[in-house]
């Protein structure tokens, strides 16, 4: 046998072993996450119903009245029609992008269907106008931007230029915005709870140290649903926090802890906790225990001492940890769902409206596509900052 | 120099039911360089963590320049520290790890700048300064600890076994540095060591610990030469150690019997009396080795056979069977070389010989 067969053979079992791997990621990851990229660009209504005219308009300069081959393509692509709901489902879409187009089309159906060869221009004089004829245009491609856009309250007006949508219309900007900040504020107490917390844990040894890091770790090891029923049960107002206070006298009313952002912060806060203390105390781990000894000895306050030496070496922990439970947090759903209020939903709910409710896979895809895009960026981010200064150089 | 600079007054540390420190006195003078010899958990590296205010005093008083210091916050003792890992701040350049005491102190950044370059220059590391300490060597960077514990021109230098770390060539190098910084700066210096030929070569003093205790409290050549009991003597150096009987005292001179019947004229401790027990201690170097019966008259003798001999390069170790017991000696590489089985003959002078309590 030779050398290079042998490695062939070698490499070809090689991938015989990591094969199954491969065919799960690309049945159960790649292809689903193709399948929703897909289905947020693409429209295939008009050029589905009318593709000679899709394929003719194409190079067309929107330039006076299309050339007699498109217009003969439009005929025929017509004449060629049996399915009537998917031809309204065409006007419809024409007619939001230019009015007029629903009487429109009405009227050349029937027209065409009666004489396949008829002048466009005898059956309604607004074939002559050339909006029309740059609405099909536009409407031809199978891709649009039209969803991602809406994701983020916008359209594109009738000239193709992008601009926000009529106020009041929809929400979903408004939530994209809720969701970053709620995740912000989720961060933030994660911070001001785990930074202290990881200082403490990795200062201490033995069953000390055990026992703390068992506790933040003891939230990933129950089921998020029953973490979730448990603070209902904890927040409720004859729960035992609002039981306790009113039986200590401190407070007349229940205090309102549940249904509004207070609940889903605390709880998420809870469920989020370990991604923010553990990365901090991997950091701290390394860095030697004397540190903060030799600061004092060399005349540092122990708050300089801090300032100056634990918490710029920490910093590193820091911002893994931040940007861990940021990532997490724009994607929750269950929590902000149970413990949330109407005005607390985040962006996943909306995701799970769209695709549930009103089965428009294709707003659920271009919402999932731009919160996708918007953790991979934080991910670049975060893979640039947890990279190790000195390898840097 | 004002003689007891620092004092230690019967103080005592105390880690739940174990005492690490008991009871221990000890005064040192400004510029004095004392090192603080003992095995691991001898109690040395627990004092001076007391003395830089890291570990609290559990009982007596620790008094420096005429203050207690027992409760006095490290950062206001004024006191330069190395330690064994060095202990650089990883995230700072050199030049701002060696700042760093002088912003604590609040000194103007003109005047930080140069005495950095100073301090560095000092050290042979004034080309380095914008390096991080992870680029540097070991031995740069505990170079780089001693100049941060020096820039601030502390009161006292403490180091904890600052050299433990480096390879040996190294680390010989270093202590002939520190010792140059001690004589130019006449800095006061505690260094706690574990190893003998270290504190041996640097230190005015040493003193040796064993169960949080000082053994002996004294200079190199005395601690080597009159150990003040059996600990020092077998913790510092080789020895032979012989047991005996004092049966007379005649001025410094002790006349030491042994079980076989040979007795033996040698120096020791004060205090011995007619008929206590005693060990003798007799180093390998202090012995001279002769062809049987040819001692010179007046040296003490003992008769013996030899049962192995080791070249170790500079000198011959020679292992000799004799009536009292196994002695070694250490000969030079100019005498004679012994074969085994050969009889010999070993002397030594009074003063060669150190009688302490068994």
């Amino acid at each position: 046998m030779t050398g290079s067969s042998r490695f062939r053979s070698s490499g070809f079992r090689a991938l015989i072993l990591i094969a199954p791997l491969l065919v799960f990621l690309g049945l159960f990851f790649v292809w689903p996450l193709i399948t929703v990229i897909t289905q947020a660009v693409s429209d295939p209504a008009v050029s589905r119903v009318l593709p000679q005219t899709a394929a003719a308009i194409g190079d067309w300069d929107g330039e006076g009245v299309p050339a007699p081959e498109i217009q003969a393509a439009f005929r025929a692509d017509i004449a060629a029609n049996t399915d009537d709901q998917a031809m309204g489902d065409v006007t419809r879409r024409l007619n939001s992008s230019k009015s007029g187009f629903r009487s429109l089309m009405g009227k050349t159906v029937s027209a065409v269907r009666e004489n396949p060869d008829i002048d466009l221009a005898e059956v309604d004089k607004r074939w002559a106008d050339t909006a029309f004829w740059k609405a099909i245009q536009d409407n031809a491609s199978p891709y649009t931007d039209a969803f991602l856009l809406a994701s983020l309250d916008m359209e594109r007006d009738s000239a193709g230029s992008i601009t926000s949508m009529k106020e009041g219309t929809s929400a979903n900007f408004a939530i994209l915005m809720r969701t970053l900040w709620t995740s912000a504020l989720v961060t933030l107490s994660c911070l001001i709870i785990g930074l202290p917390y990881a200082m403490i844990a990795a200062s201490v040894s033995g069953w000390k140290r055990a026992v703390l890091l068992g506790a933040v770790l003891l939230p990933l090891w129950t089921s998020l649903l029953v973490r979730t029923a448990a603070w209902m049960i904890i927040l409720q107002d004859n729960g035992i926090i609002n039981q306790s206070l009113m039986g200590l006298g401190v407070i007349k009313e229940p205090l309102v802890l549940i249904y509004n952002r207070f609940g889903v912060v605390l709880a998420m806060t809870h469920v989020l906790l370990p991604f923010m203390v553990l990365p901090i105390y991997s950091v701290l781990i390394t860095v030697p225990g004397n540190l903060m000894s030799a600061a004092a000895s060399l005349g540092a306050h122990p708050v300089r001492a801090f300032l100056r030496v634990l918490l710029p070496l920490s910093l590193r922990g820091v911002i893994s940890g931040a940007l861990l439970v940021f990532m997490a947090s724009i994607g929750y759903y269950i929590t902000p769902a149970l413990l949330g209020g109407a005005a607390d939903q985040m962006i996943s709910s909306v995701i799970a409206d769209y695709s549930i409710k009103s089965a428009n896979w294709s707003m659920a895809a271009a919402i999932g596509l731009i919160l996708l895009v918007l953790t991979l960026a934080l991910y670049a981010v975060y893979n640039r900052l947890s990279r190790d200064p000195i390898q840097a150089r | 120099m004002s003689e007891n600079f620092i004092r230690f007054q019967k103080v005592t540390k105390d880690y739940g039911t174990v005492r690490v420190v008991e009871n221990l006195d000890l005064d040192i003078a400004r510029g004095e360089f004392v090192s603080l010899l003992g095995p691991s958990g001898s109690g040395k590296t627990t004092l001076l963590m007391m003395l830089a205010g890291f570990e609290s005093v559990s009982g007596g008083a620790i008094i420096l320049d005429g203050h207690k210091i027992n409760d006095l916050p490290t950062h206001r003792r004024d006191m330069g520290v190395v330690f064994q890992n060095y202990a650089l701040f990883p995230h700072m350049t050199i030049a701002k790890n060696v700042a760093f005491p002088l912003e604590m102190r609040g000194i103007p950044k003109a005047e930080v700048a140069g005495r950095v370059k100073k301090a560095l220059d000092m050290v042979q590391l004034g080309a380095l300064t914008d390096r991080l300490p992870g680029q540097l060597s070991g031995g740069q960077q505990q170079r780089v600890a001693l100049a941060r514990a020096l820039v601030f021109e502390p009161r006292v230098v403490l180091m904890d076994e600052p050299l433990g770390a480096l390879d040996k060539q190294l680390r010989e190098q270093m202590q002939l540095d520190i010792r140059d910084l001690h004589h130019r700066l006449g800095l006061t210096i505690i260094f706690v060591t574990h190893d003998q030929d270290e504190a041996l070569t640097m230190s005015d003093r040493i003193a040796v610990f064993n169960h949080g205790q000082i053994q002996q409290c004294a200079s190199p050549r005395e601690v080597y030469d009159h150990p003040s009991n059996r600990f020092v003597a077998e913790f510092i150096g080789e020895t032979n150690l012989l047991e005996g009987t004092v049966s007379a005292v005649q001025g410094e001179v002790i006349t030491l019997e042994l079980p076989g019947g040979t007795a033996f004229r040698s120096h020791g401790m004060p205090g011995f009396a007619a008929g206590d027990k005693a060990l003798l201690s007799l180093r390998p170097e202090r012995i001279d080795l002769f062809s049987e019966g040819a001692a010179p008259e007046g040296s003490n003798c003992l008769s013996g056979e030899v049962t192995d001999t080791v070249y170790q390069g500079d000198h011959l170790r020679v292992v000799v069977e004799t009536g009292a017991g196994r002695i070694i000696a250490r000969i030079n590489r100019k005498a004679s070389e012994w074969a085994n089985g050969a009889r010999v003959t070993l002397g030594f002078r009074a003063q060669d010989g150190w009688v302490i309590a068994p």
